[in-house]
C-alpha cells in the first residue's frame, strides 16, 4: 500500500470514529469527558508512519487519534469509552486515559504535559538497555508553559536521548488563545535554548508531518538525540464534547473555516481513487459498527472495594 | 551496621541480583554520596546505572514512571523529602494512579527514597516528614524503618514491589548501631513488629520514635507499667491487625508519631481502633506528635519543638489515669516530672 493511502486511511478511520463518537455522544451511553481529535488528525497518521509497533507513544486526554494510529485496538477504545471491563483500562480510565502496550500506546494522562516525561523516561530507558527505539512525546500549545517541559527537553538534550518532542499547536488551551499565554515567540525556535533540532510544519499535511517525523526518528535511532517538531494544527470541535464551541462564541468563525478548508483528510482525497475512498469507508464503517455493538453487550466491571457498611 | 550502611547494602544487593534497577538522584555520585547511602554505586554498577540529575524532580519522577514502563525499577533519592513536594503531579496523579487507571497493564515498580532532616537548624522546608501525605493516597505503599535491619529488608522489598513505594529514612537515625545480616532478605511491606511485649498499653510508634517509646518503656517498667511497643514500620498499607489485637489486650493506646497530628498517621490510628475496637478502649487514646506548626531554625527553638521519650512517658501516664482502673498500683494522676 502507497504511503499516500495508508496515511488517507489512518486518518479517515479517526474521523469517522470520532464523528461516530459525537453523534451518539448525546445518547449518554458514553459518559466520559472526551475530547475529539477531530481537524487534527495528520499530525498522528504522520507521525505514527514513522515509527514502528517497538516504538512508543505518549500523549494526553485527546488521544483517539494517536491510539487508533499507532495501532491500538479500536474495540478495547469503544469499550473503555462505554465504561466496560473489557475496555483498554477495564473502565477505570475513560476516554482520557487509554493504553495498549503492544502497540505501544503508554498510558494516556489527563495532566496538561503529563505524558512529555514518560516519553523521556521510554527514551532514558531504552538507553540502559543498548536498544534503538523512538519514543515520542505528544503535546500541545498549553504544556509549553509547564515547568515540567521544560524539564524534560532539558534533560532529554542532556543525556542525548532518542526522544522525538511533537508539539501539537492548535492554538487553544481550552478557552484560552494562545496569544493571551505566550510571547510571540515560535515555539520552535525556543529550542535553540536545548540545543534540540527543531523544525515547524503543517500538521495539516500528513506528508509534511511524516516527513519530518522520519527524520526525527532516524536521528533518535541513530543515538543523535531528540527533535521537535511543531505542528501546527487546529480542532474543530469544543475542548471537551462533541459540539462546536465557535456557535457558543468561544471563537472566531472565520478563523475556524479557515482551517476547515486546510483539512488534513480533504487534502489529500485526490491521492486516492473513488473506489479506493469508497471501500475505506465501508470497512472503516463496519469496522465501527462491529466496534459498537461489542461495546453495547460487554459486560459492566465488578467495584474492587468494599466497605463493611455496605453489608447492613 | 550503621543505619545508613544498611541502606546502601540493600541497594547494593538489589542492584547485584537485578540488572533493571538504577539509582538516580541529585548528588548520587558525589563524594560524600547522599550521607554515605550512594558511595561507590556508580563505580561498581557504572555511570548508566548510578548518576546525577538536573536540578529537575518532578519530570525526573516521570522519567522513573517511563522507564518503568520498559522493564526497569528506578530508585529516586532525595536529600529531603520536602523535594519530593515538586514532585506531587507525577507521584499522586500519575505513578499512585496507574496500576489501577489502566487496569494493571502498566504496573510502576519505583522506589522514592526521601530523606527527612531534622536536625542544624534546618527549618520548615528541610525537615518535614509527610509520611502521612503520602499515605492518604490509594496507589503508594509507605514504609519508615526505623532499625539498621528493616533499613536494608524494606529497601530490598520496596524495589521487589511492583507499585510505587515511598521509603522515608530519617537522617538522625542513620548513625544507629544494629544487627543487620548479610545478602538479600525482605522485611515485608505491610507488617509491624512489636518491638517490645506488655500488656497495659499499646504505645504505637514511627520511624525515630521506636526508640523513644522503647526508652520510655523501660522508665515505665522501673514504675510497674507493662507497655507494648509497636513498630508500625508501613503506613500504607498500615498493619491494623496487630495494631487493634495489641490494643484490644491492653486496651488503651499512645501513638507516638514524627509528623504533625491533623489528618496524620496518628489520627488514622485512632480512627482504626475507634471503628475496630471501640469495646476494647478503656481509655481515650493519647497522640504525641509534632506541634501544629512549621518546624523553627534557631537551637532555641528547635530542641524543644520535637516531643521524646518523655512525653510519650507522660502520655502513658496520662491514658493510664483516665477512664476505667488499669489497677495498677501507684497510677497518678499527678502531671509527669520526668526523668525523660
Amino acid at each position: 500500500m502507497s504511503l499516500e493511502r495508508s496515511l488517507y486511511e489512518a486518518m479517515l478511520r479517526m474521523r469517522m470514529v470520532e464523528e461516530t463518537i459525537a453523534a451518539i455522544y448525546p445518547d449518554r451511553e458514553i459518559r466520559s469527558p472526551t475530547h475529539l481529535y477531530i481537524g487534527q488528525e495528520g499530525v498522528a497518521a504522520g507521525v505514527c508512519a514513522a515509527l514502528g509497533r517497538q516504538d512508543v507513544v505518549a500523549a494526553n486526554y485527546r488521544s483517539h487519534g494517536w491510539y487508533l494510529a499507532k495501532g491500538g485496538s479500536l474495540r478495547a477504545m469503544v469499550d473503555e469509552l462505554f465504561g466496560r471491563a473489557t475496555g483498554c483500562s477495564g473502565g477505570w480510565g475513560g476516554s482520557m486515559h487509554l493504553i495498549d502496550v503492544d502497540a505501544g500506546v503508554m498510558g494516556t494522562s489527563a495532566i496538561v504535559g503529563g505524558g512529555m516525561s514518560h516519553a523521556v523516561g521510554s527514551a532514558l530507558a531504552d538507553r540502559i538497555l543498548g536498544r534503538a527505539q523512538v519514543s515520542v512525546a505528544v503535546f500541545g500549545d498549553g504544556a509549553v508553559e509547564e515547568g515540567p517541559w521544560h524539564e524534560c527537553l532539558n534533560f532529554a538534550s542532556l543525556k542525548r536521548l532518542p526522544v522525538v518532542f511533537v508539539c501539537e499547536n492548535n492554538l487553544w488551551a481550552a478557552f484560552s488563545p494562545l496569544k493571551d499565554r505566550q510571547p510571540p515567540v515560535e515555539i520552535h525556535e525556543r529550542m535553540k535554548a536545548y540545543g534540540i533540532p527543531s523544525e515547524l510544519v503543517d500538521g495539516n499535511d500528513a506528508l509534511a508531518v511524516h516527513r519530518a517525523a522520519a527524520v526525527a526518528a532516524d536521528r533518535a535511532r541513530r543515538g543523535h538525540g531528540p527533535s521537535l517538531i511543531e505542528c501546527s494544527t487546529y480542532r474543530w470541535l469544543e475542548h471537551c464534547g462533541p459540539n462546536d464551541d465557535v456557535a457558543q462564541g468561544f471563537r472566531p468563525a472565520e478563523e475556524l473555516e479557515g482551517w476547515k478548508a486546510r483539512c488534513p483528510i480533504l487534502r489529500m482525497r485526490s491521492l486516492v481513487t473513488d473506489e479506493e475512498d469508497r471501500s475505506i469507508r465501508a470497512a472503516v464503517m463496519r469496522e465501527i459498527e462491529d466496534a459498537l455493538a461489542h461495546a453495547r453487550r460487554a459486560p459492566w466491571p465488578e467495584p474492587s472495594w468494599k466497605p463493611a457498611y455496605y453489608e447492613v | 551496621m550503621k543505619f545508613r550502611e544498611a541502606v546502601r547494602a540493600a541497594t547494593v544487593e538489589v542492584m547485584r541480583k537485578d540488572a533493571r534497577v538504577f539509582v538516580l538522584g541529585i548528588g548520587v555520585p558525589d563524594v560524600k554520596g547522599i550521607f554515605g547511602t550512594t558511595v561507590g554505586l556508580a563505580d561498581e554498577f557504572g555511570a548508566d546505572r548510578a548518576f546525577d540529575i538536573p536540578l529537575s524532580e518532578s519530570a525526573v519522577t516521570g522519567i522513573c514512571v517511563g522507564a518503568t514502563f520498559r522493564g526497569l525499577r528506578p530508585i529516586f533519592v532525595h536529600q529531603r523529602i520536602d523535594f519530593t513536594m515538586l514532585t506531587m503531579d507525577q507521584i499522586v496523579n500519575h505513578a499512585a494512579k496507574w496500576r489501577a487507571m489502566f487496569h494493571g497493564a502498566h504496573p510502576v515498580p519505583l522506589v522514592i527514597r526521601a530523606i527527612v532532616g531534622r536536625g542544624w537548624g534546618n527549618g520548615p522546608q528541610h525537615t518535614q516528614s509527610h509520611h502521612g501525605t503520602f499515605a492518604h493516597i490509594p496507589g503508594l505503599k509507605v514504609v519508615v524503618p526505623a532499625t539498621p535491619h528493616d533499613a536494608k529488608g524494606l529497601l530490598i522489598a520496596a524495589v521487589e514491589d511492583d507499585d510505587p513505594v515511598i521509603y522515608i529514612e530519617h537522617r538522625w537515625l542513620h548513625e544507629e548501631d544494629g544487627e543487620v545480616p548479610d545478602g538479600y532478605y525482605e522485611v515485608p511491606i505491610g507488617k509491624a513488629a512489636v518491638v517490645r511485649a506488655g500488656n497495659d498499653v499499646t504505645v504505637a510508634a514511627v520511624g525515630p520514635y521506636v526508640g523513644e517509646a522503647l526508652k520510655a518503656a523501660g522508665a515505665l517498667a522501673g514504675e510497674g507499667v507493662s507497655a507494648e511497643v509497636l513498630d508500625l514500620r508501613t503506613l500504607r498499607p498500615l498493619d491494623s491487625e496487630t495494631l487493634l489485637a495489641s490494643v484490644r489486650r491492653t486496651g488503651r493506646l499512645v501513638v507516638a508519631d514524627a509528623d504533625w497530628g491533623p489528618c496524620g498517621v496518628s489520627a488514622e490510628l485512632l480512627a482504626v481502633t475507634a471503628e475496630h475496637a471501640f469495646g476494647a478502649l478503656k481509655a481515650p487514646p493519647v497522640r504525641v506528635t509534632w506541634p501544629d506548626s512549621p518546624v523553627p531554625s534557631s537551637q532555641a527553638l528547635e530542641p524543644g519543638f520535637y516531643p521524646g521519650a518523655r512525653q510519650i512517658h507522660a502520655a502513658v501516664r496520662y491514658t493510664l489515669s483516665r477512664g476505667a482502673s488499669a489497677g495498677l498500683a501507684g497510677s497518678s494522676t499527678k502531671p509527669f516530672e520526668g526523668p525523660f
